[in-house]
């Protein structure tokens, strides 16, 4: 199935040989199932095992939602029923006079800023005069059980004169403005080159990408506890909390220092988490009643609650010449942004800039909006943007080929980019870029055998086992795509953290604000300072905002500037460490080694241990990392906007019964540049999770709305792939060239197979049944290639 | 309350007639827990074992409405009822199908309950009992149209269907690989004695649909007595007549003077729903057949 059935990759000693049965008594006292009596992998490039993985298996890992206090109160939400109305009136009156309600807030009870907002504060902490999108927070209740929480939220009587929704973004610019800022949110007009060059052969699409749920594991939740000096903690899995510990305290009136948000484990951040939005309620409750108050949302305002990934619609045309090379590239891209602006102009940004794909295009004409709408809130999910046109340029390159009667991976090889060329916004590509080298991997992996090669017992068919799959009607089809993200905040986005490491005889401990969301920040810096200090126990302590910020999880931030900053404090460590040796001995700190716990000079003269060279000595450093800064697109979409960039291919081998419609994924195989391999065993989970995600937004992952309203949100409704709909993936090349200004050269892995995995996927369906697979997730009645489907 | 016999239950219900019977919980407890429904008490029948298993009577097989998916699922089940089987291994994950039971698939009538058009077309009657120990019986097909209704402290006891001895099956499109519910589901039965062909279609309508008109077609066809096999293009009209008779056209609007007019033509996602309905009835029929 893949390189190794256990999961482990290569790097690091004791490759899952001692199963169960050779546990040992690691320092902490319980024996751990499945530890190993060989030493433990430890520094760069080695498999490291996050110290986390146990506890969150076993289920004993206590996340937000488990959290509890002293004179706990509970607290709910009402939202609205209506995605688009005016308040006419807010009775909390009934509500407040229910027993065991202990206190019911709205907007009047907001002593800051009425509203808050990443880029711009445009949402309100509670809705004033307007609803603006199904399940807005309206009001808040604490109360002594949580279903008397809900009830009273439920009990307040809200007045509403119901207004006729916006739900078309593009009806969304000549309707009547839906919030006092208006409902353009962003325009880039990029034009690059000359808008007038044409090509032999052109190829026109429209393309539609749906409304994808971050769908997180574990529902949001918080608890808030007062302080004592009139301020506010927060516990919950903010994935960016310094930024919402600002927000949080504008909207409460409070200087920042006194609203603290620690972080709790994160189950689960495809996107943004429990933001401000979440928090401010919580808050106001916790400082109006005096008593700690906790929120865990079900799955349905989970749905309701978080951002999702923009809804778009693009369409393009391309120009090519007659070899098929590339002359121009004309789009329009239409993104929903709901009702407020969150970080909608960062996606597209990157929809804009991306609009190409990693193809060398000499003239581009490429317009973006993105839109106000009432539809449910769109932010930040994993590779947004860079998704939607992934998709669509990646069917016009099919069209393309189709056209031309070429191959469709030789079309893609006449065009693509290399380091030195050029974005269309006029931005030089100079970190590696091996985007022929990847196509090449994908493109030569020895193709899955066809089902018809194997006994008929181990046939898995679209429909799944003992389905309706039918071997007669099921056609296979192989597509491949290319794809590219940006690492780290676009456009002038000032990227900094700090870290602090600090040295105590055998033990070193990392401060870091960065949140460790999955993406193994933790394991990481374990591994970083492993490395530079010798120091095999490492601990990194959890994370809240009276530490320096370091920026939100995602676009492999963590991995870039806490990672650098984690290796700069350790360097500084060691030099601390190293220098009185190095005076005693003559001789420069460079020529002194540390492993394993002992310093030895190159010459073997001088071998101590790292605990003797401490003399009992705490040895602190803090150090920051700031990666180098960029600039805004300008009004023509012109600008060096990134600091980074990562590239993707990805071949899919679908089967797809033609009569039916069901589309199986039979193989993913993936080349990816990622820079430098940090941990083996990370980056392949964090491969096959993106993956998986893009089988989600390719085939099932929609969320359902009707005039503004979402319907069913639950996840029988709301598919995510199974373990049956994840097909075998098959990481074919990992290219590591390194990215000299990235710390270790290593880039962000997780996002490039979110965004490249659906186009693959798409093209495999069209390969498969002929038809045009322009609309994503892809329909059943998409992938039907009958007679009678031609005409429906 | 937890009743060790069906008249426990009923008994149980009389006493406290707000309560709410529970078998498995995995339509009843998703409602209880995202607060859409709030039982002033349950009465659990997890206990009452005359319902966990099944007996022969004449010709038929009286099944215990406790019966879970994960049972009717097992080898020695689908050779009785092989459709009923097949649609139990396809209701859901593994942690659904080892709790949901048969009765509870029949009493949450939902329109894509697996067992719904298997029972359907097995003409399955219902055992239910009442108060003072009294039984009635029900076709599955009256309660599901809502003809006839449960009432108060009534609980569905058996479900007895018929012993066919022929090959059965159940077919359903669904959107993922992994374990979802049905977008159409179709259950084909064939009853040699009577010489009958019984289709049901589901996950359609809000009830299983029963094209009877093309049953009584296609039953005409076979050779029962023969090698009882069909020709390609045969297969394909009765799945064709199959989705016309649950997907029909809409009616042709009138015009003015009363004439008929045009057809209206359907939306595409609901020729896509004929299309699979025709698709499963001809895959089913001739897997049958086969």
């Amino acid at each position: 199935m893949t390189e190794t059935a256990d999961g482990h990759t290569g790097a690091g000693p004791g490759p899952g040989a001692g199963g169960p049965g050779t546990a040992t008594t690691p320092p902490g006292g319980t024996p751990l199932p499945g530890a190993r009596s060989e030493p433990e992998p430890h520094g760069l490039g080695a498999s490291v095992l996050p110290t986390d993985s146990y506890a969150k298996a076993q289920g004993t890992f206590p996340y937000a939602a488990d959290l509890w206090a002293e004179g706990l109160l509970w607290a709910a939400v009402h939202r609205s029923p209506h995605p688009h109305a005016r308040i006419l009136a807010i009775d909390t009156e009934e509500a407040a006079k229910m027993p065991g309600v202990r206190a019911v807030i709205t907007h009047e009870d907001v002593p800051g800023d009425s509203a808050h907002g990443r880029k711009i504060a445009d949402q309100p902490a509670f809705a004033r005069d307007m609803v603006r999108y199904y399940g807005e927070p309206i009001a808040a209740v604490a109360a002594d059980h949580p279903d008397t929480a809900r009830l009273a939220a439920a009990a307040i009587a809200v007045e509403y004169e119901v207004l006729e929704p916006v739900t078309d973004p593009e009806k969304s610019f000549e309707a009547e403005p839906l919030h006092p800022d208006g409902n353009l949110l962003r325009h880039i007009p990029l034009r690059y080159g000359d808008p007038e060059a044409t090509g032999d052969v052109v190829v026109e699409g429209l393309y539609r990408i749906g409304r994808q749920d971050p769908a997180p594991i574990g529902a949001e939740a918080a608890l808030a506890v007062p302080r004592p000096d009139g301020g506010v903690e927060i516990y919950t899995a903010s994935t960016d909390p310094h930024t919402d510990r600002d927000l949080a305290a504008a909207c409460f009136g409070l200087p920042a220092e006194q609203v603290k948000i620690v972080v709790t484990g994160v189950p689960g951040a495809m996107g943004d988490r429990e933001d401000a939005a979440l928090q401010v309620p919580l808050g106001l409750l916790a400082m109006r009643t005096g008593c700690p108050v906790k929120i865990a949302l079900n799955r349905e305002e989970s749905f309701l609650g978080h951002a999702h990934r923009h809804p778009t619609l693009l369409r393009y045309r391309h120009h090519a010449d007659s070899e098929g090379k590339l002359v121009k590239v004309e789009a329009q891209i239409l993104l929903d942004g709901g009702a407020y602006a969150d970080t909608s102009s960062d996606a597209l940004a990157a929809a804009v800039s991306f609009a190409c794909g990693p193809y060398v295009v000499p003239h581009a004409v490429i317009d973006g909006w993105v839109v106000r709408t009432n539809n449910p809130p769109s932010g930040h999910v994993r590779g947004e943007g860079a998704m939607q046109v992934c998709a669509a340029y990646e069917g016009q390159l099919d069209k393309l080929a189709e056209r031309l009667g070429l191959d469709p991976v030789e079309v893609r090889m006449r065009n693509v980019m290399a380091t030195g060329d050029l974005l269309p916004t006029g931005q030089t590509v100079t970190c590696p870029a091996p985007v022929a080298e990847l196509l090449e991997a994908v493109h030569e992996a020895p193709l899955p055998p066809l089902p018809k090669d194997a006994p008929e017992e181990d046939w898995l068919l679209p429909g799944g086992p003992e389905g309706a799959g039918d071997p007669a009607a099921v056609r296979r089809g192989v597509g491949y795509a290319l794809g590219m993200v940006h690492m780290l905040g676009a456009e002038g986005t000032d990227e900094v953290s700090t870290a602090t490491v600090k040295v105590n005889g055998p033990v070193a401990t990392v401060m870091c604000a960065a949140v460790e969301s999955g993406q193994g920040f933790d394991t990481l810096a374990r591994q970083i300072v492993q490395d530079v200090l010798g120091v095999d126990e490492v601990h990194v302590a959890s994370v809240d905002t009276d530490q320096p910020p370091s920026g939100a999880s995602g676009r492999g931030r963590h991995t870039w500037v806490s990672g650098g900053a984690v290796e700069r404090a350790a360097k500084m460590v060691r030099t601390q460490l190293l220098q009185p040796l190095a005076a005693k001995f003559g001789m420069s700190t460079e020529l002194l080694t540390i492993a394993d716990g002992k310093i030895t000079s190159y010459d073997g003269v001088l071998s101590t241990t790292v605990a003797e060279a401490l003399e009992g000595k705490e040895l602190w450093a803090t150090a920051q990392c700031r990666p180098h800064p960029t600039e805004p697109l300008d009004e023509w979409g012109q600008g060096d906007a990134f600091v980074g960039l990562a590239f993707a291919a990805v071949r899919a081998v679908v089967d797809v019964d033609i009569e039916l419609g069901s589309v199986r994924v039979v193989e993913v195989a993936l080349a990816q540049d990622v820079g430098a391999v940090l941990n083996p065993r990370q980056l392949r989970a964090r491969l096959e999770a993106g993956v998986t995600q893009g089988i989600g937004t390719a085939l099932t992952e929609h969320l359902r709305v009707a005039k503004g309203v979402v319907r069913h949100a639950d996840f029988t409704a709301y598919a995510l792939p199974t373990a049956l709909d994840t097909p075998d993936i098959r990481v074919v090349k990992l290219v590591e060239e390194r990215d000299v200004v990235a710390p270790f050269g290593a880039k962000a892995a997780s996002s490039a197979p979110v965004v490249v995995t659906p186009a693959a996927v798409a093209g495999a369906v069209r390969a498969a049944t002929g038809r045009p697979v322009n609309r994503m997730p892809i329909r059943p009645q998409a992938a039907c290639s009958t007679g009678a489907a031609a005409n429906g | 309350m937890l009743p060790t016999t069906l008249d426990e239950a009923v008994s149980a219900l009389l006493a406290q007639p707000a309560a709410v019977p529970v078998a498995g919980g995995t339509d009843l407890m998703a409602d209880v827990n995202s607060g859409q429904l709030r039982p002033a008490a349950l009465v659990g029948l997890g206990r009452i074992s005359e319902i966990r298993g099944w007996s022969y009577q004449d010709g038929y097989a009286v099944l215990g409405a406790g019966l879970t998916h994960a049972r009717m699922g097992r080898p020695d089940f689908a050779a009785l009822i092989p459709a009923l089987a097949a649609a139990a291994r396809a209701a859901g994950p593994p942690q659904i199908r080892n709790a949901g039971t048969l009765g509870g698939n029949i009493v949450s009538a939902s329109p894509t309950g697996d067992a719904l058009p298997v029972l359907a077309a097995l003409e399955a009657t219902l055992s239910i009992a009442g108060p003072e120990g009294s039984r009635r019986e029900l076709p599955v097909s009256h309660l599901l149209a809502g003809m006839d209704m449960l009432r108060p402290s009534e609980v569905v006891g058996y479900v007895k269907v018929p012993l066919l001895h022929a090959p059965q099956t159940f077919l359903k499109a669904t959107s993922r690989t992994g374990p979802s519910r049905a977008l159409a589901s179709v259950a084909v039965v064939l009853d040699p004695m009577r010489r009958g062909v019984r289709c049901a279609v589901g996950a359609v309508a809000p009830m299983p649909l029963r094209p009877l008109e093309a049953e009584q077609w296609i039953a005409s066809l076979i050779d029962w007595d023969g090698e009882r096999s069909l020709a390609p293009e045969a297969l394909s009209a009765f799945g064709e007549y199959v989705a016309m008779a649950c997907i029909p056209d809409p009616m042709p609007e009138e015009g003015a003077d009363g004439t008929p007019g045009a057809v209206p033509q359907l939306p595409p996602a609901a020729l896509h729903l004929r299309r699979t309905v025709a698709t499963l009835a001809r895959r089913g029929l001739g897997r049958a057949l086969a």
